[in-house]
């Protein structure tokens, strides 16, 4: 592990128990994210990107059937913390999230400045008139004008209560961010003002970021870091400049031929079949049943191999 | 727009006249939502559609693009004929539907499907597929069951749901998103609709997906001739799949260009503001800032004077943005832009 390693995840599992048997949601995740970085989570809606977020924050449903893995948070273990230890020492201490639609899960009958201020009060037990001095504080940050601490969720616009939900997670200073699907529910011009308050943050208050998002032009706004899951598996790990130009793993590769674009005029093409049920999954490659290039290697599980500092889980490459 | 009332009867003239091409003829709609203070008193309107004209044709697609609260959902909703209009009127096959009977009406809704956007909110959770349907049929009096089962059969293959009989039985909740918004799509083909007004069809689908229902509905278009309107936020998906594209900002149609013209000729400020908002996947994207104008949409209760977008443009003319209201410029053949910017010399 690396100094300027902010997080790492050794495989990280996070099962849940149903009626029809264990749903492996994440299923053994590894990787690294540095200071200052941004990774993006790529993949289809059920393929464990949000259950990804939940694990790293240990906010867990009822019905979990397994969680391991190791997760170092600036070379702590912090799994061994127990759940009271972990949320007054990591969670919005250290990490913190947008959560997904957290512009429509704000508190309707509290003020927002109350509300960013909230944190601060119970983790850094402070006075309420300093708490709402940082609300304030970040408020510029994420440009909401200051006059509207003492406003309700509703007088806000939606890009404004997206702004007050990130102001949120910011409040405390936390060193990373995880953002699930932060402008998905925006308009277009809301969401290029929100990806450029997420860039200045960035920069200003040297935030690292975990984006996820199926949204692959806007997420592009932001990576440093591209990985991108399939059926609760990583399937290729690479920097935004390489993956965006070539991306390795076939599913990559159909994923970003599915965008379609404002400029050129490639037409999208459209990935067939549907990701498999995350309940029997049977071995091999989890994209085999879909993938142009199957071949009788893929009837195994692929590993995760490296070229040129940049990991794909598919035969092709071994 | 201002239109005369001299204007408006040669206007209803011609729509009569033209019959042949146009399919649906919308003339200065205006849709007011009237707001009541304590339940009883007057405390203004929200206009939500203020002077939208447009003329569709047969087989022909166009896209609807706004952001939320623009209107577009209500200008859909009047077309569908579920909102009546506060002015102006809407021509179907050269009859105005705000004046149907209701024998007339429930014609008029046979020929003019709707797809929603959330597609498991569109379904009954109760029903199977094949009821779905089949319901549709037994409204508008075919009862014969041997027919009923062979449209649902032809309308589900078109939609390309094989093996038909793997999906008959099947409720909402057993189908995947994309299944369910195709049954959506093939409820609102079951009828042989002229025109299908699609409000954000695949925004609540994975990216992997909307595609392939993109395809479906342009492939229908095609081989049935139907007209489609658009509804939608995203300009990139729109452009593979429509013939005309219509910018809608604040209740208004501020530019209404063929594809092409709007994404590379682009005319109206705002509509520029939209396509630089918009990214494509490119890692360069990361190390600039995108432009933004300034503020947010209008309130429409009580929008700016003059042209709605001129509190946030940076071609703002003091003096005639914010007092006139500005009409519909001609600037190339097809290419109409509601921007003083773009005023001809010499009055036409």
């Amino acid at each position: 592990m690396a100094e300027k390693t902010l997080l790492h995840l050794e495989d990280l599992k996070l099962h849940f128990r149903t009626g029809k048997g264990a749903v492996r949601a994440v299923d053994g995740v590894t990787f690294d994210l540095g200071y200052q970085e941004a990774v993006v989570v790529l993949g289809e809606s059920g393929c464990g990107k949000s259950s990804l977020a939940k694990a790293i924050l240990r906010l867990l449903p009822r019905n979990v059937d397994a969680y391991s893995g190791k997760v170092y948070l600036e070379g702590q273990d912090v799994m061994p913390l127990s759940d009271e230890e972990f949320r007054y020492q990591v969670r919005w201490v250290r990490m913190s999230m947008v959560p997904q639609a957290a512009m429509n899960s704000l508190n309707p009958v509290l003020k927002v400045g109350d509300q960013v201020a909230e944190p601060m009060i119970v983790h850094s037990r402070m006075k309420k008139e300093d708490a709402l001095a940082q609300a304030a504080k970040m408020f510029q940050n994420v440009g909401v004008p200051i006059d509207f601490l003492g406003r309700y969720a509703f007088e806000l616009s939606g890009g404004m209560r997206q702004r007050v939900a990130i102001a949120m997670a910011l409040v405390t200073l936390p060193r990373l961010i995880i953002l699930d699907e932060p402008t998905s529910a925006l308009d277009v011009l809301t969401q290029a003002n929100i990806m450029n308050v997420l860039k200045r943050v960035k920069k200003e208050l040297e935030i690292s970021y975990i984006l996820i998002t199926h949204d692959i032009a806007t997420s592009s706004e932001l990576a440093n870091r591209v990985v991108v899951m399939y059926a609760g598996l990583i399937v290729e790990d690479s920097d935004a400049m390489r993956f965006f130009q070539k991306p390795l793993h076939p599913y990559s590769q159909m994923l970003m031929a599915s965008v379609p674009r404002l400029r050129g005029d490639k037409e999208p093409e459209f990935i067939t079949g549907q990701p498999p049920s995350l309940y029997n999954l049977p071995p091999g490659c989890r994209f085999a049943d879909r993938c142009p290039l199957r071949f009788d290697a893929c009837d195994q599980d692929p590993l995760l191999v490296e070229i040129e500092s940049r990991r794909v889980a598919c035969w092709k490459y071994v | 727009m201002t239109l005369t009332i001299e204007n408006k009867e040669q206007v209803q003239v011609q729509a009569t006249n033209e019959q042949s091409d146009v399919l649906l003829s919308v003339k200065d709609l205006q849709v007011w939502f009237e707001l009541k203070r304590f339940g009883i008193g007057h405390a203004g309107y929200v206009k939500a559609v203020d002077g939208v004209t447009f003329d569709l044709h047969r087989g022909e697609a166009i896209a609807v693009v706004g952001e939320s609260g623009c209107g577009k959902s209500s200008l859909m909703k009047t077309i569908l004929g579920l909102y009546r209009p506060t002015g102006g009127q809407v021509f179907f096959n050269g009859q105005q539907i705000s004046t149907l009977n209701p024998k007339d009406l429930r014609w008029y809704r046979s020929q003019v499907g709707y797809v929603q956007q959330d597609p498991y909110g569109a379904l009954p959770p109760f029903m199977t597929v094949e009821r779905i349907l089949g319901e549709p049929l037994r409204i508008n009096g075919i009862t014969n069951r041997f027919e009923i089962r062979e449209r649902i059969y032809k309308v589900l293959e078109e939609v390309k749901m094989f093996p038909v009989d793997d999906y008959l039985y099947k409720y909402p909740h057993m189908l995947s998103g994309g299944q369910q918004q195709r049954v959506v799509i093939a409820r609102a083909m079951i009828l042989k609709p002229k025109l299908i007004v699609a409000d954000e069809p695949v925004s609540m689908l994975d990216a992997s997906v909307r595609v392939e229902i993109l395809r479906i509905m342009r492939g229908l278009q095609k081989t049935h001739n139907l007209a489609f309107i658009y509804i939608t936020h995203d300009l990139s998906t729109v452009r593979y799949f429509s013939e005309r594209i219509f910018v809608m900002y604040a209740g208004k149609l501020v530019e209404k260009a063929p594809v092409h013209n709007l994404l590379h000729n682009s005319r109206h400020p705002y509509t520029h503001a939209l396509l630089a908002a918009s990214s494509d996947p490119d890692a360069r994207n990361a190390a600039v800032y995108r432009d933004v104008p300034p503020g947010e949409p209008p309130s429409l209760v009580r929008p700016p004077a003059g042209c709605r977008f001129h509190p946030r443009c940076a071609h703002f003319m003091e003096g005639l943005c914010n007092v006139q209201d500005p009409p519909d410029f001609e600037v190339e053949t097809n290419h109409l832009v509601s921007c003083w910017l773009y005023k001809p010399e010499k009055p036409q």
